[in-house]
C-alpha cells in the first residue's frame, strides 16, 4: 500500500513538474454547518471569488466543512496534508478549532492562515505557531481603540459581559489589562451563554456596580441580548461592543435599542463613509460587490478575513516559486517565509505588516472607531 | 443583596421556569406513552419560534416544503397499504390529511399578506405549519420500531435531533431572530415591573397546565393515552391503537414545542439549535419528575428556573455547569429512594 502511494506520488510528481501542470493547491477549512455556520458561511462562499491564477501557477482550492467541531477540523486538515499534498491551508473558522490543528499544520509544515478571533493562535509566538498567520485584527487592537475612545470620553468605570467561550475570556483579560493602563477601572465581569434566553441576572449585577459604560464581548448576534436586556432594565450610560459584534443582523435585532453603541472594527462596515485615501477602500468594495454579485447579499466581514488569506497567498506564491515546485517541502517553506516577509499589502481588513514577532501584522489602519447613528452604521472620525 | 433584586431574580427564574415546565411535561408524556426520549422536543422551539419570524418578515416559511415533503412520504407509506386492502375510502382519509392539509397550508401562506395579519393569525399559521410534523415524525420515525427497546429509540431520537437541526440550519440560515412582543404593557407589582410578555408566558403555561389535566381527566383520546402510558398491551387488548396514541402524543408534544417557541421568541434571541439547551433543562425538570410524575416535573421546572437565574446572577460563568449538575443529587436521591425495576425486552 504504502510501496502503490509512493509509486503514484512519484508519477504525479512527474507529471506536476511539467509548467503547464504547476499547480499550487490550498485547502480551505470553514464551519459552514454547525453553532459557528454564522462565521463559517461567508467564509466557505468567498473561496470561488479567490484569486486562481498567480503568475504561471495556477491554485486549486479544496474547500472542507469541520461542522464547528474541532475534532472534524482535525481529520480535515490530516486529510488535506496526507492525501491532497497541499501547500497552504487557510481556516479553520473556530478559534478551539484552529487551537487544535496548529501542531499537525507545525509537523507536517504547512502554511496556515487562521481567520479566527483568538490572539493565542499566534502569541505568545514558538516553533510550531511560527507556521500560522492570523487574518483578524487582535484583540488587542481593537480593545486599544475602545479605551481610547473611553478616555477620551470622560469613562472611569466599565461593566464587562462577555460570552463564556475562549472570546470572551480572552476580551475579559485583553481588556481589563489595556483599560487598566488608562486608568479605567472594570467594576463588574460577567458571562452569559449564547443560548442564554435570558440575562436579566447579570445584568442587574452590572445595573448594581453603577459602570459609567458597559462592554459587550461576544460573536455574532448573541451580542444583542445583553445590550437589549440593560437597556430594558433602565440602564443610561454608554455601550461599547467588540468586532463580534460588526454584522448587519446585529443592526436589524438591536433596532432603537442599540442606537449609539460604539465599537471598533475593520472598515468594512462603512465602506462609503472611509476616505478614497484608504488603502484598502477600493479592494473591499470590489470584494463586495463580486461577493454580492455571485451570493446576492453582502458579506458578513469573517469573509473578508478568507478573501485576505488568498490575497496574502496571491503575494507570496510567486516568491515562493523561486525557490521550490509547489508540492514540494522546499515550497511550503518558502511560501512562509515570504508570508512573514509580507510588507504594506492592502487587503479588505487593513494593512498587513508581518515580521516574525506579528503574525497577524495589521496596524490602526485595521480598525475604524464606529457608531450606531440613525440605524446605520457610521464613522466616527 | 437587596430584596428587590432578588424578587427580580425570581421572576426571571419564574418566566425561564414556565417554559422547562411545558417541554417537561411534553417530555413525560412522550416518555409514558410510548417510551421515546423525545430528544428533538426542543428543535419543534426553534422551528415555531423561526417558522413564525419568517411569517412576520412577510416572507412563506421554509418549513412549510418539509410539512409537504413529510405529508408526501406518508401518503406513500401509507397509501400504499391502504390501497391493497381495497378501501378507497381510506387512502381518501391519509391523502386528506397528508396531502390535501399540507397543500393547503402551503398555499395560504402563499396567497395571505403574511405581514399585516393581526399577531395572533401569524401565530396560529406558524403552529398550523410546525405542529403536525411531530405526528408525520411519528409515523415516519417512531411507529415502524415501536415495540424497540428503549435504547434504541433514543439512539433514532438522536439521529432525529440531529436531521432536524441540520435541516434547521438550511430553513433558516445561521443567524438568529428574535419576534415582537405579543403587547408591550407592563405590571406594576410593589416594587417589581413586570413585562407583559413574561405574564403571557405564565398565564399560557398556566392554562395549557389545566388544558392538558383537564383532557387527559375528562375525555376518551386522554383517558386512552394514560392507559397506554399505565399498560400499552392492556391498552391495545381494550383497542386502543397504540398508532393512534402515539400520533396524538406527538401531536401534542410537538404543539407545546412550538407553542414554547413563539412564546420566548420576544425575549431572547432564538437561533436554529436554540431549541437543544432548552429542551435539555427541560429533561433535568423530566428527570426530577422521575419521567413518570407531571406535578414533580413541573416543580422540578420551577426549581431549575430559579437555580438558573440565582446562578447566573452569584457565578455567571458556572451558570451551565451549576444547572445540569444538578441531575447529578437528584439521581443518587432517585435511585436510593425509589425501587429500580428493570425493562423487560
Amino acid at each position: 500500500m504504502k510501496f502503490k502511494r509512493l509509486v503514484a506520488s512519484a508519477v504525479m510528481g512527474t507529471l506536476f513538474s511539467g509548467a503547464a501542470f504547476a499547480q499550487v493547491k490550498v485547502g480551505v477549512i470553514s464551519s459552514s454547518t454547525g453553532p459557528i455556520a454564522m462565521v463559517g458561511i461567508p467564509q466557505k462562499n468567498s473561496v470561488p471569488l479567490m484569486p486562481t491564477k498567480v503568475g504561471n501557477l495556477t491554485v486549486q482550492y479544496i474547500p472542507l466543512d469541520d461542522g464547528s467541531d474541532p475534532t472534524a477540523s482535525v481529520v480535515a486538515i490530516k486529510k488535506l496534508i496526507s492525501e491532497e499534498n497541499v501547500d497552504a491551508i487557510i481556516g479553520p473558522s473556530g478559534s478551539p478549532n484552529a487551537m487544535g490543528v496548529i501542531q499537525f499544520a507545525a509537523e507536517a509544515g504547512v502554511p496556515l492562515l487562521a481567520p479566527v478571533g483568538t490572539a493565542a493562535v499566534v502569541l505568545p509566538m514558538d516553533d510550531k505557531k511560527k507556521w500560522v498567520f492570523k487574518t483578524t485584527q487582535n484583540d488587542q487592537l481593537i480593545a486599544d481603540a475602545l479605551v481610547g475612545h473611553m478616555a477620551k470620553h470622560g469613562i472611569k468605570t466599565v461593566g464587562f459581559i462577555g460570552s463564556s467561550d475562549p472570546y470572551g475570556e480572552n476580551w475579559a483579560k485583553v481588556f481589563t489589562e489595556s483599560a487598566g493602563r488608562k486608568g479605567i477601572k472594570v467594576v463588574a465581569s460577567e458571562r452569559f451563554q449564547r443560548s442564554d434566553s435570558s440575562v436579566t441576572a447579570q445584568g442587574l449585577k452590572l445595573l448594581m456596580a453603577k459602570p459609567d459604560a458597559v462592554l459587550i464581548a461576544a460573536p455574532g448576534t448573541p451580542a444583542v441580548l445583553p445590550q437589549i436586556t440593560l437597556y430594558d432594565q433602565g440602564y443610561k450610560g454608554k455601550f461599547y461592543q467588540t468586532h463580534g459584534a460588526a454584522l448587519p443582523e446585529f443592526l436589524k435585532l438591536g433596532g432603537k435599542k442599540v442606537e449609539g453603541t460604539v465599537l471598533a472594527a475593520s472598515l468594512m462596515l462603512v465602506l462609503d463613509q472611509v476616505t478614497d485615501a484608504h488603502p484598502s477602500r477600493k479592494i473591499a468594495i470590489d470584494y463586495v460587490n463580486a461577493y454580492e454579485k455571485l451570493h446576492g447579499v453582502k458579506p458578513a466581514t469573517f469573509g473578508g478575513n478568507v478573501f485576505d488569506a488568498g490575497l496574502l497567498l496571491k503575494a507570496a506564491i510567486p516568491v515562493a516559486a523561486a525557490k521550490g515546485k509547489p508540492g514540494t517541502p522546499a515550497f511550503r517553506s518558502a511560501l512562509r517565509d515570504a508570508l512573514e516577509q509580507t510588507k504594506d499589502m492592502p487587503a479588505t481588513q487593513g494593512v498587513y505588516n508581518m515580521s516574525p514577532a506579528d503574525h497577524s501584522g495589521f496596524d490602526e489602519r485595521g480598525r475604524e472607531l464606529i457608531t450606531v447613528s440613525g440605524g446605520k452604521w457610521t464613522l466616527i472620525p | 443583596m437587596e430584596f428587590q433584586i432578588a424578587l427580580m431574580l425570581v421572576q426571571d427564574g419564574i418566566t425561564n421556569g414556565a417554559i422547562y415546565a411545558l417541554l417537561a411535561l411534553a417530555l413525560v408524556l412522550v416518555f409514558a406513552v410510548t417510551r421515546v426520549i423525545f430528544i428533538p422536543q426542543g428543535e419543534f422551539v426553534a422551528y415555531g419560534a423561526l417558522t413564525l419570524a419568517m411569517l412576520q418578515a412577510g416572507v412563506v416559511p421554509t418549513t412549510v416544503w418539509l410539512l409537504v415533503g413529510l405529508g408526501v412520504a406518508v401518503t406513500v407509506v401509507d397509501g400504499v397499504p391502504a390501497l391493497r386492502s381495497g378501501r378507497p375510502g381510506r387512502l381518501l382519509g391519509v391523502a386528506g390529511w397528508n396531502l390535501v392539509y399540507p397543500l393547503g397550508v402551503a398555499a395560504l401562506v402563499s396567497v395571505l399578506p403574511l405581514q399585516s395579519l393581526p399577531q395572533l393569525a401569524q401565530v396560529a399559521l406558524a403552529l398550523a405549519v410546525v405542529v403536525p410534523m411531530g405526528p408525520q415524525m411519528y409515523r415516519l420515525v417512531y411507529q415502524p420500531i415501536a415495540s424497540a427497546p428503549i435504547l434504541i429509540l433514543l439512539i433514532v431520537s438522536v439521529a432525529a435531533h440531529l436531521t432536524m437541526v441540520g435541516l434547521g440550519l438550511l430553513f433558516f440560515g445561521a443567524e438568529g431572530q428574535r419576534t415582537p412582543a405579543f403587547s408591550d404593557a407592563s405590571l406594576a407589582l410593589g416594587p417589581l415591573t413586570v413585562p407583559g410578555q413574561t405574564l403571557f408566558i405564565v398565564a399560557v403555561s398556566v392554562t395549557l397546565i389545566v388544558a392538558l389535566f383537564q383532557f387527559f381527566e375528562r375525555t376518551l383520546y386522554g383517558k386512552a393515552l394514560r392507559a397506554t402510558a399505565m399498560n400499552r398491551v392492556g391498552a391495545r387488548l381494550m383497542g386502543i391503537s397504540p398508532a393512534l396514541a402515539g400520533k396524538l402524543t406527538f401531536f401534542l408534544a410537538a404543539f407545546i414545542g412550538a407553542l414554547s417557541g413563539v412564546l420566548i421568541a420576544p425575549i431572547t434571541t432564538v437561533y436554529y439549535d436554540t431549541g437543544f439547551l432548552i429542551a435539555l433543562k427541560g429533561f433535568v425538570a423530566a428527570i426530577i419528575g422521575g419521567l413518570a410524575s407531571y406535578p414533580l416535573a413541573a416543580v422540578g421546572a420551577l426549581l431549575v428556573g430559579q437555580l438558573e437565574s440565582f446562578s447566573s446572577f452569584w457565578a455567571s460563568a458556572y451558570k451551565e455547569v451549576i444547572v445540569f449538575t444538578l441531575i447529578i443529587p437528584v439521581l443518587l436521591w432517585r435511585s436510593l429512594t425509589s425501587r429500580h425495576v428493570e425493562e423487560e425486552e
